[in-house]
């Protein structure tokens, strides 16, 4: 099994920096999901993983093996891996069959070997019968299945997959995403996954790398990246974080430290070599408020928008503070509130974020 | 540190060398020929010289026949533009019925040859016009073809080509986004006013494409003033270099070299017109839609439609009609009728002429190696040009065209200047055989099959060939088991429409010919010479079928096709 190293890749389109000093390392039998929105670079990545493009500055291995340097660049063809595109990329005037033995009769094996492993590979994916139909008579579903037995009917170590479920439609999506997760599982095959979907990327990776403009915000577990997200960016971009202005005015004790915000107190979670300072960033969800029970301490707020979720209401509320700060909470039925009313907001958890200044501040 | 291992070392090698190799054959087939015609015309057998120069620019024919030349490629333009342009305009935008068959009739003439189109015409109207003697209309006898004449090759001319205006307007007005004319329309524009301020502005490219096209056409034109204007002694600057060269043999060829840059500037100079008046104003268009809605003719419908198919029928079955009466008399000035009604004609050039039928087996084979080399060399030069952005091919892209948008004698004297020594080193001479006249096509249609194959692949997912390359494949196998399959339509409309135009040609076979490797323009040009009028209506005939058996052939398989690579279809 390979491990992937990419050691401070750069990658420049003229005068524009599509990547940016990325350092990723995948273990042996990873997942890993590249996880960002369109343009952040993470498809420039995927493509100098495979050797489309070539690396401007730093280093790619596969394995022992050192692919991409700005001196040295093996094709993709020898790289010995495996791609699963976003548009399947089938061979549409070959049979199912035919697309997934193209591998094999490249690297020059023969029948029967040849015909076992093709079977074995549509197996694999339940599409045994499927063998002599051509790609054109198969649904969307069908044609990822044979883009993944084509790309693993040859065992390669690592496999890239590029946003393989954004052509499909949401209830093929949940389905095929097993697909993945149990096949994972099965092969113990290194995977880089594409995505601009975070419940996907949640749900399937082993870590998730978040990228924006060229440059990698956070390497962590899904739960590390939701709980305890590394910098302003990845706070907002994952799970709609709020990110508002907090004071410290407690040192940590036990992973909490007390804080003020928009004018209350309250009791967050924060890293244990969090300094007193007035000028941190607090990250809020929406689960981590609610309003608050009579008694409770609140901050004061109205109610812009009131808009029904199914089960529950999203709430809208703009902070009576001088910042003006947009909340936004969930609120069960009945609704407990309409747009114009007063309430009181009541902050039950949060997470300081580590790095005061946001990373981004040079753009 | 830059240790390569042998599979990448291999794979460079292999990718290097096919691209190098393309850069040297497009360079042998577009770049030479033109060079060794400028060195001859300034510098005939290696040395600086004047003479030439001075000798044919001295003489009174070659500017009687530049200012022929003018007048014929400007006035025939004028006429193309006339007509192709209102055909284009009515045909495209309005809901006139047939559409396709239309097209295809009106498109016809572009795809006959030249040569067959005035042999066609002749037959039609000269005193001895088998068609007008059946009717009884037919001109005295011994009054001259009204055709012989500076206006007939402009009316021919101007018929022929109006197709070539036709289309690229009408590829242009299909382009154009439908929310543009809605939007005038809106604002409260009737149909004409939108015509006049939004549609007529923004199709000034392929108007202006159009023309240039047109008028480069026209000027090298052989076959039209050829059968026309030669008996008349009204010549032009491609039938006075074929006089000079017949009569006098290569010994002109310095003076002819001449000739033919003259005739190659002024083509220049309305290609650099066109790319002149396309700078002066942005005409791009931003957004992309579907086409707009046909305007609606109401009452004017039937009477637009018998309008144009009474044209179509004028310019296309008449003169057909003419060629197919003539071929079936027994001898020139017989009246056809049921007694007179024969096929000797046909079996004569078929079966007895030695000449005749050496050129069918010549113009086959020749047509057919041209568009299946062409088509094999165009698959990994648009590869090249298209997905590996090469720029050096980019470059021979543009020289590519080059031989095509030259005036055809303009190829065939510099084939002749690169081929009448003996190729150095091996000793072989190309001159007075087939092989001369086979590198002029290649060098000639090149571009005929790069265009349809360039858009090809613009057309398909290169992720196709990507997914081969992680599976292992290297470019060779590439090629052949992925891109050559899915290009394959795009190359095959290419090679047909290469072959369509190499077997009916003329321009460039009249100056390479010789005995043993005759064409079939040049035999149904020598018979007309001959006054074997009857022998090269049948020839010409057989051909006219032939294409439209081939173009007909292909609609079937259009859908399969890209869009816009065959002329004649959507």
């Amino acid at each position: 099994m390979a491990r992937l190293t990419i050691d401070r890749a750069q990658k420049r389109f003229g005068s524009y920096i599509a990547l940016d000093d990325v350092s990723i390392d995948v273990a042996d039998g990873e997942f890993l999901a590249v996880l960002g929105p369109s343009g952040c670079g993470k498809t420039t990545l995927l493509r100098q993983i495979a050797g489309f493009d070539k690396l401007d500055g730093g280093v790619i291995r596969i394995g022992e093996r050192l692919v991409s340097s700005r001196d040295r660049h093996v094709p993709p063809e020898h790289r010995k891996l495996g791609i699963v595109f976003q548009s399947y990329a089938l061979w549409p005037h070959m049979t199912v069959a035919e697309n997934v033995a193209y591998g094999l009769i490249v690297a020059g094996i023969r029948d029967p070997e040849r015909a076992r492993r093709v079977a074995a590979a549509l197996d694999l994916v339940g599409l045994n019968g499927f063998a002599e139909r051509r790609p054109g008579m198969l649904s969307g579903g069908q044609r990822q299945r044979v883009a993944l037995a084509r790309c693993l009917v040859t065992e390669p170590s690592l496999v890239l997959l590029d946003e393989p479920l954004a052509n499909l439609d949401v209830h093929l999506r949940a389905s095929m995403e097993d697909e993945f997760a149990r096949f994972h599982e099965r092969t113990g095959t290194t995977m880089v996954y594409i995505t601009h979907d975070q419940a996907e990327a949640m749900a399937l990776a082993d870590r998730i790398a978040v990228m924006d403009r060229g440059r990698l915000l956070q390497l962590a577990t899904p739960s590390v990246l939701y709980r305890e997200p590394a910098n302003t960016t990845v706070a907002g971009f994952i799970g709609e974080g709020m990110v508002l202005p907090a004071a410290i005015l407690s040192p940590p004790q036990a992973g909490r430290c007390k804080v003020r915000v928009l004018g209350v107190e309250a009791v967050v979670r924060c890293r244990p070599d969090q300094p007193v300072t007035n000028e941190a960033r607090l990250c809020l969800r929406a689960r981590d408020i609610g309003i608050a029970h009579a008694g409770e301490p609140g901050l004061q707020a109205a109610v812009e928008r009131l808009s029904y979720q199914g089960g529950h209401y999203r709430l809208e509320a703009r902070s009576n503070a001088a910042s003006g700060a947009l909340l936004h909470l969930d609120a069960t039925e009945p609704a407990p509130a309409q747009p114009g009313d007063a309430i009181r907001i009541a902050i039950q958890d949060g997470w300081v974020i580590p790095e005061s200044v946001s990373l981004d501040k040079a753009a | 540190m830059s240790f390569v291992d042998t599979a990448t070392l291999r794979t460079r090698v292999e990718e290097a060398g096919l691209l190098w190799g393309l850069v040297g054959l497009v360079a042998l087939l577009s770049l030479l020929p033109i060079g060794r015609l400028v060195v001859e015309g300034f510098a005939p057998g290696g040395q600086l010289s004047t003479t030439a120069l001075g000798k044919a620019l001295g003489s009174s024919a070659t500017w009687t026949a530049t200012w022929n030349s003018l007048v014929v490629a400007i006035s025939g333009t004028v006429l193309s533009v006339l007509i192709g342009g209102t055909v284009a305009l009515l045909a495209t935008l309005t809901d006139i019925r047939a559409r396709n068959a239309f097209t295809f009739c009106f498109v016809l003439p572009l795809m006959i040859a030249p040569q067959v189109t005035a042999l066609a015409w002749l037959q039609l109207f000269g005193p001895s016009s088998t068609l007008l003697k059946l009717i009884g209309m037919a001109p005295p006898l011994g009054s001259r073809n009204p055709l012989y004449t500076r206006e007939g090759i402009i009316l021919l001319l101007g018929l022929q080509y109006a197709p070539l205006v036709f289309l690229t307007l009408r590829a242009g007005l299909r382009a154009l986004p439908k929310e543009l004319i809605e939007a005038g329309l809106a604002a409260g524009a009737g149909p004409l006013t939108v015509l006049r301020t939004v549609v007529l502005p923004l199709m000034t490219p392929p108007l202006v494409a159009g023309i240039a096209l047109c008028f480069v056409s026209c000027l090298g034109n052989f076959g039209i003033p050829a059968f026309l204007g030669i008996p008349g002694n009204f010549l032009v600057l491609p039938t006075l270099i074929y006089q000079r060269l017949a009569g006098l043999g290569p010994g002109v060829l310095s003076e002819v070299a001449i000739l033919s840059l003259l005739i190659g500037v002024i083509a220049m100079v309305g290609i650099l017109l066109q790319d002149f008046m396309m700078r002066r104003r942005d005409f791009r268009i931003t957004t992309t839609s579907s086409a707009a809605r046909p305007f609606e003719l109401g009452r004017w419908r039937v009477p637009v439609e018998i309008l144009l198919w009474t044209f179509a029928v004028l310019v296309l079955a008449l003169p057909l009609l003419g060629l197919l009466t003539t071929s079936l008399i027994p001898a020139f000035g017989v009246p056809l009728n049921a007694a007179t009604v024969t096929f000797a004609n046909y079996a004569y050039v078929l079966f007895e002429h030695a000449a005749s039928r050496r050129a069918f087996v010549n113009s086959f084979l020749m047509s057919a190696g041209a568009a299946i080399l062409i088509v094999l060399i165009c698959i990994p030069l648009g590869y090249f040009i298209v997905w590996k952005k090469s720029r050096a091919l980019r470059l021979l892209n543009l020289a590519a065209e080059l031989p095509y948008a030259m005036p055809g004698v303009v190829l065939a004297i510099a084939a002749i200047l690169l081929f009448l020594k003996p190729l150095p080193l091996v000793g072989v001479s190309l001159y007075n055989t087939v092989w001369i006249i086979v590198f002029a096509y290649l060098a000639r249609f090149l571009v005929l099959g790069l265009r349809p194959v360039i858009s090809g692949y613009l057309q398909i997912d290169r992720t196709l060939e990507e997914a081969a390359q992680v599976a292992g494949a290297g470019l060779p196998r590439r090629l052949v088991t992925i891109i050559f399959p899915l290009v394959a339509p795009a190359a095959i409309a290419g090679a047909l429409l290469i072959f369509l135009t190499a077997f009916n040609e003329l321009t460039v076979s009249a100056l390479l010919w010789s005995s043993g490797a005759e064409t079939l323009g040049v035999v149904v040009f020598s018979f007309e010479q001959g006054g074997d009028s009857t022998y090269a209506s049948a020839l010409a005939t057989i051909t006219v079928l032939v294409t439209v058996g081939l173009m007909a052939t292909t609609t079937l398989f259009a859908q399969k096709l890209p869009q816009g690579v065959l002329p004649w279809r959507d």
